[in-house]
């Protein structure tokens, strides 16, 4: 079909572009920017999965994000694990925690369950932060290493190493919520969004594929956290515990389109380098426009197309789509 | 061989008792109608069955397993499939979707979930629908697809809740005729219908419900004489004809 | 004795902090009642009273109090832009994610519209000796700015009562928070009922704001916590729930009282989301919810 070669070739052409981008743009800066496109693009997706797929709009992303962090890290400093194994822990360590709290907030519906998950990003930023073995409210700071070095995660020259390790967890994020989606677990999450009742009569056990949503998400989010703290070699709870960091990821997926794989990435492709632009380019004042623009954008896409930017895209392939062709 | 036994369900809210003591039975392969007026219980008693709701006090044995208070899940598993009064659908999915979903908890994988639900739409003849998304069918053929997505879960036992509500006379006659195939194929059929002469027509037995009590329990020629299901129905003038 | 004394100081103390933090909530209350949106800006708009209050003592030495009107002004004509431009259209198109985004959006706006204006600096006048004084009654110990500030949030949510209850005015409202339909049915303009108790809802902050610098710093970021607090006020005496948000507001305030006392002062706002999550676990609606 001619559609499918279209979009082979699209996919192509921007593999190909992610691939030499830090070739092409030098500048750390720019690297920085789509190193952060891509960590933001797996927040999204793994936030998705949870508020997308299974209606759990859920505050609490930043918090699967900091475990993360904080066990790699503590792994490292304290018993020398290479923050590989160190992020799969921290994967898992997630997971775990976000079974344990699903168990309580079972019952919730919608907005509750949304206070809820406000209410447990609180608690773990305050345990954190009077907790003397993982350094308390003044973090953690890992060590630098002479060299770079592949197992212990840090690159000292350039940037373009973790540029391509975030490419590919977001690689990996991305087809594991692809493979999700379209899998048995993908239309029971459909399923039990659209109505628990009917799913549960029809065989769906609705609060096994809940969990298996959060412990999933939480996962993703975990590998993103440990990304983050090898990158910026410091981790205190408040910036990776952070409502601000939950609440961006949340406004990017709405804005792009949650419960859809793309949704979400278009969402973090735009409005990522936007903010950060624009906050470069104005220098003290940078950060607060920026984030002007960003809330202003959120309130008109929630006022205007509030399936987010998806539907437009979709709608306008329909119309060319109409006009154009004849099958 | 009986299939379901009902015994002595009841069902509180509060102060309000929905479902009174109410036993019967259903053996392999018969249909059987429940009717009564509005309120009188019905969709309540099927809800106690399939597991939604959880009963104050009484059994409920399927094929000789104890499934009282199962979760619903469980209860589906066990071979109960079921419709809704108010149809639901998953409205963003496409047909071929909404019968996959159901059709999942005895296939292995996506592709024998997708062959099932080909010929599930076949059965229910809306295969031609079958990309078109649930919510852009018409009120009949939504509930033509949720006799599908139960159809999916291979049950033994069907209960459908007004699945005829609406319908012009072909279109009713269609689904006696779909019901017929089923039972064919020895599954069992509870229906709750206010369509007097679908009941009357398909159903071997019959029990009226008023006011969450079993006020009769027959054949349908029985049941249309009976004085208590007629003052139920039209109150005492009527009766005692 | 001594024990007896530290308890009673411990319950004051919580009573006081709770009738601000139910002041605070009431507003959150009541939109959620009538509209069914939550207003997580709700926390910014705090914060915008709080510069007021702060600026008229700052800069021209006027008690803040005297500030009332003009951030009732402020607040009431933002609100209504809020509500007109945001909320009304969100509410027609009935998606929920929207809704609970829409205000986040106007949240993460107004924070940065404040940090670009004011900057990120921490400004007090806690400090200010004019401000201070206790007064010892029975070796309890009161601080009067923050005696003052408790006397006049029980007696705004006394008015506040007074008015949805028995005022007609308030009643539409409630009726509408009740059932909106029907509400319709007897003529009651509902629009015009949102946007009554969106500005309304806005407008209690505007009190509790101008009061806040005297006991708390300032700046761009401090709307978070009392948000926060908020909604889990009000989810925990349940939304839509007058009477509920006075009860959970004093509970929180005894609990954050207690709390801090019991276990270590750090710990403070743990207790009471640990609270929080707890009771959610028995009563998912709140205690008095709908």
């Amino acid at each position: 079909m001619k559609t499918r070669l279209r979009d082979l070739m699209l996919f192509f052409l921007l593999g190909v572009f992610l691939l030499i981008y830090p070739f092409v743009f030098t500048q750390a800066f720019y690297q920085h920017i789509m190193i952060m496109v891509f960590m933001y693009g797996l927040l999204a997706i793994s936030w998705d999965i949870m508020g997308g797929y299974a209606n759990l709009f859920s505050f609490g992303q930043s918090a699967f994000f900091g475990i993360g962090a904080y066990v790699s890290t503590l792994l490292f400093l304290h018993w020398e694990i290479t923050p590989w194994l160190g992020m799969v822990a921290g994967g898992f360590a997630s997971g775990v925690v976000g079974i344990i709290i699903s168990y309580p907030t079972a019952r919730l519906k919608g907005h509750y369950f949304a206070i809820a998950t406000l209410a447990f990003l609180f608690v773990v930023q305050i345990v954190l932060e009077n907790w003397k073995f993982v350094g308390g409210a003044q973090g953690l700071t890992l060590p630098l290493t002479e060299q770079s070095s592949f197992w212990k995660f840090q690159f000292r020259e350039s940037k373009i190493p973790y540029y391509y390790i975030m490419l590919f967890l977001l690689g990996l994020g991305f087809l594991l919520a692809k493979g999700t989606l379209n899998s048995r677990v993908g239309y029971y999450l459909r399923a039990l969004r659209e109505s628990q009742e009917v799913a549960q009569s029809l065989g769906v056990n609705t609060a096994k594929y809940r969990l298996m949503a959060i412990a999933l998400s939480g996962f993703l989010s975990a590998l993103a956290g440990t990304f983050y703290a090898q990158y910026v070699l410091y981790i205190d709870p408040s910036s990776v515990i952070s409502l601000n960091l939950s609440v961006e990821v949340v406004l990017i997926s709405v804005f792009g389109g949650c419960g859809t794989i793309y949704g979400p990435l278009i969402g973090t492709v735009i409005l990522i380098p936007l903010t950060n632009l624009i906050r470069a380019s104005l220098g003290g004042a940078g950060r607060g426009i920026a984030y002007m623009v960003f809330g202003g954008i959120i309130i008109l896409i929630c006022v205007l197309q509030p399936d987010g930017l998806i539907k437009l895209f979709e709608r306008s392939k329909k119309a060319v789509r109409e006009r154009y062709d004849v099958t | 061989m009986t299939l379901l036994e009902v015994k002595g369900v009841t069902k509180r809210f509060g102060g309000l008792t929905a479902v009174d003591d109410v036993s019967f039975e259903i053996a392999e392969g018969k249909i059987l109608g429940l009717v009564g007026p509005n309120g009188a219980g019905k969709t309540t008693l099927f809800n106690c069955i399939s597991g939604l709701y959880r009963v104050n006090s009484g059994m409920i044995v399927l094929g000789g397993r104890d499934i009282t208070n199962k979760p619903a899940h469980i209860v589906c598993r066990a071979g109960i499939g079921r419709t809704f009064q108010i149809v639901q659908n998953f409205e963003r999915m496409t047909l071929t979707e909404n019968i996959m979903v159901g059709a999942f908890l005895r296939s292995r994988g996506k592709k024998q979930a997708a062959e099932k639900a080909l010929e599930i739409l076949e059965f229910i003849q809306l295969q031609e629908k079958k990309d078109v998304k649930a919510r852009n069918l018409s009120p009949p053929e939504k509930r033509r697809l949720g006799l599908g997505m139960a159809l999916a879960t291979e049950p033994r036992l069907l209960m459908l809740d007004e699945v005829m509500a609406g319908l012009t006379p072909v279109e009713i006659d269609g689904v006696l005729d779909l019901l017929c195939k089923i039972q064919e194929t020895g599954v069992s059929i509870i229906v709750i219908e206010h369509v007097m002469r679908a009941v009357m027509a398909i159903s071997e037995k019959i029990i009226v419900l008023d006011s969450g009590k079993k006020i009769s329990e027959g054949p349908p020629e029985e049941i249309a004489h009976d004085d208590k299901v007629i003052r139920a129905y039209l109150g005492k003038s009527y009766a005692g004809g | 004795m001594d024990d007896l004394i530290v308890v009673i100081q411990l319950i004051i103390n919580g009573l006081q902090i709770g009738l601000l933090y139910a002041l605070i909530a009431i507003g959150l209350t009541l939109i959620w009642g009538v509209m069914d949106i939550i207003n997580f800006a709700h926390g910014e708009f705090l914060v915008i009273a709080m510069y007021i209050g702060y600026g008229t003592y700052a800069f021209w030495g006027i008690c803040p109090i005297l500030s009332l009107p003009a951030a009732l002004l402020i607040l009431g004509i933002l609100g209504w832009l809020v509500y007109r431009f945001a909320i009304a259209r969100v509410l027609k198109s009935e998606n929920l994610l929207s809704q609970i985004v829409v205000t986040f959006g106007v949240s993460v706006f107004l924070q940065n519209l404040l940090l670009f204006l004011f900057s990120g600096d921490y400004r007090s006048i806690a400090s200010d000796p004019w401000i201070k004084g206790n007064v010892t009654v029975n070796q309890l110990n009161m601080n009067i700015p923050e005696l003052v500030i408790s006397i006049l949030s029980l007696l705004v949510i006394l008015v506040i009562h007074l008015f949805i209850n028995k005022t007609k005015t308030g009643k539409a409202i409630l009726a509408t928070a009740l059932d909106r339909e029907t509400a319709q049915l007897m003529g009651i303009n509902t629009d015009r009922m949102n946007q009554l108790t969106f500005v309304l809802g806005i407008a209690c902050l505007s009190i509790s704001g101008i009061l806040l610098p005297i006991t708390t710093h300032v700046s761009p970021y401090s709307g978070f916590l009392f948000a926060v607090l908020a909604f889990t006020i009000v989810a925990l005496g349940g939304f839509g729930s007058v009477l509920g948000t006075i009860i959970a507001g004093i509970i929180i305030g005894e609990v954050q009282s207690f709390g801090g006392f019991l276990v270590e002062p750090s710990y403070k706002y743990l207790c009471v989301f640990l609270l929080y999550l707890f009771v959610l676990v028995i009563r998912p609606r709140g205690l008095f919810g709908w």
